[in-house]
């Protein structure tokens, strides 16, 4: 049973320098942007490059006052499918949550990989192949917010429009018009897939 | 609720909001270490001053013991003074820091309270802050991002006021890296709350000439000393009627403490900092099923408001006492306040010490909601707990 019903909690995982903290906080300003409660913070451990890294959001109509580290999740977002072969990225997800990957790979061949780690998932698994699809259109790898996209279209926990504004808001002075649309247009691509 | 019906809801770092008031402030001097372990707090400052939006002359030193010396300089000189530090940036200035509340000079300081080394530990914990409590220092703790802002303005005041530097507290990486909502006032209305700054005695005024820190022998050193617990003392009503005035203009409740649920309680946690925040969540969710539990939320820690403590806390049976830090030898800070308090009102209350999140261990909603357990099956002992080793 979730201890925090109100609150939809997520969980990225992903390796020292590929930009969870920032979809984490795209996502967090996407929520405020609409009116809503957050939190937004990465597991405080040692910032290693190519590290595994857990970043928590919480979103909630509600303030949110807990500061525990998130343990029992609504959704997972897998940035790098590597991270599949060592963490237990499921655990406390349940068979009506979602699981998304940042891969090439088939739900059943991600299924299998989780029951081989002796983690078998019964709930939803949503591959996304990230990195393809900014490659493709941003010319660059930026699957870390590419694969907002495919959050949103999951978990509509927050609307596709507030999350392109915010990437834009945060990436705009840095990157410039242009390589932002692209990314946004990623972004919409990955929201856009089945 | 959609679209964001007030506007001044935002959502920052605990670092960004104490930058984000400290900006508001805009002090007249800024000295600041810049490098490891300092904070996110001056790198958000110094883009603040490189962008043109503060005047505030910000001083890069060599060292925090150099930080917080050009801070009693530039304070002393009658210029509105403030800077940051953490951990072991902290523990160096210790020496200093005695000297700023000795001449009595209005210094804010924001701290992200961590862990010291050894071993090398750069994670939240209060063994910084606890380390320098008896250093004269007035010491606010906050429970969130709102709380780091709003006691960021209220401490600047209450340093002016009561001519006692101040630390304005968050927790390390709990609060100062989780971005999380908080409303912020205008900056017209931060200048208004804190008047100007017109010390009664600083060195730049030429036609009164003063001396700071001066010699004082046997025959006066101890009243010098005197005088400044006094104004400690009186520190706490100041910081009570300073609270009040923000409240009026934030609409956000102030006190010298947060009694959460803690009027009908048989067992109350005492804490400061971010994990009251989610002792409020065990408190709400074990008195669905009952049970009277209640939080007591130390927000001013030095002046300790030791009688309204006391008197908050008069109809609870047992209590324990969480914090972060180790006092070596003894208990840690918090318990001896609490159970010196209770000895001298007669009261026999059972007291738990429990220390707990050294160096930036997670701590669980489940851990806390054992504390009470335990609390009420009268698992207490003198010995003291520490929760996850």
């Amino acid at each position: 049973m979730k201890y925090h019903k109100d609150i939809f909690e997520i969980i990225f995982h992903a390796r020292g320098g590929q930009g969870a903290k920032a979809a984490a906080e795209i996502i967090a300003q996407a929520a405020v942007s609409e009116g809503k409660f957050v939190q937004a913070f990465p597991q405080f451990g040692p910032e290693r490059s190519g590290a595994p890294t857990k970043t928590f959001v919480r979103i909630s109509d509600k303030a949110i006052r807990t500061y525990e580290p998130v343990i029992d999740p609504d959704v997972v977002v897998v940035l790098d499918e590597t991270i599949l072969d060592s963490e237990t990225v499921t655990a406390n997800l349940d068979s009506d949550e979602a699981l998304i990957v940042n891969t090439k790979k088939t739900v059943e061949q991600i299924r299998q990989k989780l029951t081989e780690r002796g983690a078998g998932f019964e709930g939803r698994i949503y591959p996304i192949d990230a990195n393809g699809i900014s490659m493709e259109i941003v010319g660059q790898p930026r699957p870390n917010t590419v694969i907002l996209g495919k959050f949103v279209q999951v978990t509509e926990a927050v609307d596709l429009a507030s999350v392109t504004a915010e990437f834009g808001n945060i990436f705009e002075y840095k990157i410039g018009k242009e390589a932002t649309d692209k990314n946004i247009l990623a972004i919409e691509k990955a929201y856009d897939t089945i | 609720m959609k679209n964001g019906k007030n506007k001044n809801r935002i959502a920052l770092t605990g670092g960004a909001a104490a930058a984000e008031a400290l900006k508001q402030i805009e002090p007249d001097v800024m000295a600041v270490y810049p490098i490891t372990p300092q904070t996110t707090i001056i790198e958000t400052f110094a883009k603040f001053k490189a962008d043109g939006e503060v005047e505030t002359e910000v001083i890069e030193v060599e060292s925090e013991h150099s930080a917080i010396s050009a801070c009693v300089g530039s304070s002393a000189a009658g210029a509105r003074t403030v800077t940051a530090t953490s951990s072991q940036g902290l523990a160096l200035m210790n020496e200093i820091l005695y000297i700023a509340s000795g001449m009595r000079l209005p210094i804010l300081m924001v701290v992200s309270a961590r862990a010291l080394s050894a071993p090398i530990n750069i994670h939240g914990d209060h063994s910084d802050v606890m380390g320098a409590r008896d250093a004269g220092w007035i010491q606010i703790f906050s429970e969130n991002t709102q709380e780091i802002y709003d006691n960021t303005i209220i401490g600047m005041k209450l340093a002016e006021k009561t001519k006692l530097p101040v630390m304005a507290i968050m927790d390390g990486f709990n609060t100062s890296h989780c971005v999380e909502n908080l409303e912020i006032l205008s900056k017209d209305q931060v200048q208004k709350f804190l008047g100007e700054f017109s010390p009664e005695k600083y060195l730049l005024d030429i036609e009164h000439p003063v001396t700071f820190g001066p010699l004082a022998l046997q025959n006066s050193y101890f009243e010098f000393k005197v005088q400044q617990e006094e104004a400690m003392e009186k520190a706490g009503r100041e910081y009570l009627k300073i609270a009040k005035e923000f409240e009026k203009i934030s609409g956000r409740k102030k006190d010298y403490f947060e009694a959460y649920k803690t009027e009908d309680a048989e067992e109350v946690i005492i804490l400061a900092g971010s994990t009251a925040g989610t002792t409020k969540d065990v408190v709400d969710r074990m008195r669905q099923t009952g049970k009277k539990v209640g939080l007591l939320k130390i927000s001013l820690f030095r002046p300790f408001p030791l009688r309204e403590i006391l008197s908050a806390l008069k109809n609870a049976k047992s209590i324990a006492v969480m914090e972060r830090a180790i006092s070596s030898g003894t208990y840690p800070p918090i318990y001896n306040d609490i159970v010196n308090g209770l000895y001298q009102s007669g009261e026999t209350k059972k007291v738990q010490s429990i220390i707990y999140s050294l160096g930036g261990r997670d701590i669980f909603a489940k851990d806390i909601e054992k504390v009470f357990e335990d609390l009420k099956a009268e698992k207490i002992s003198k010995e003291i707990k520490y929760i996850g080793v």
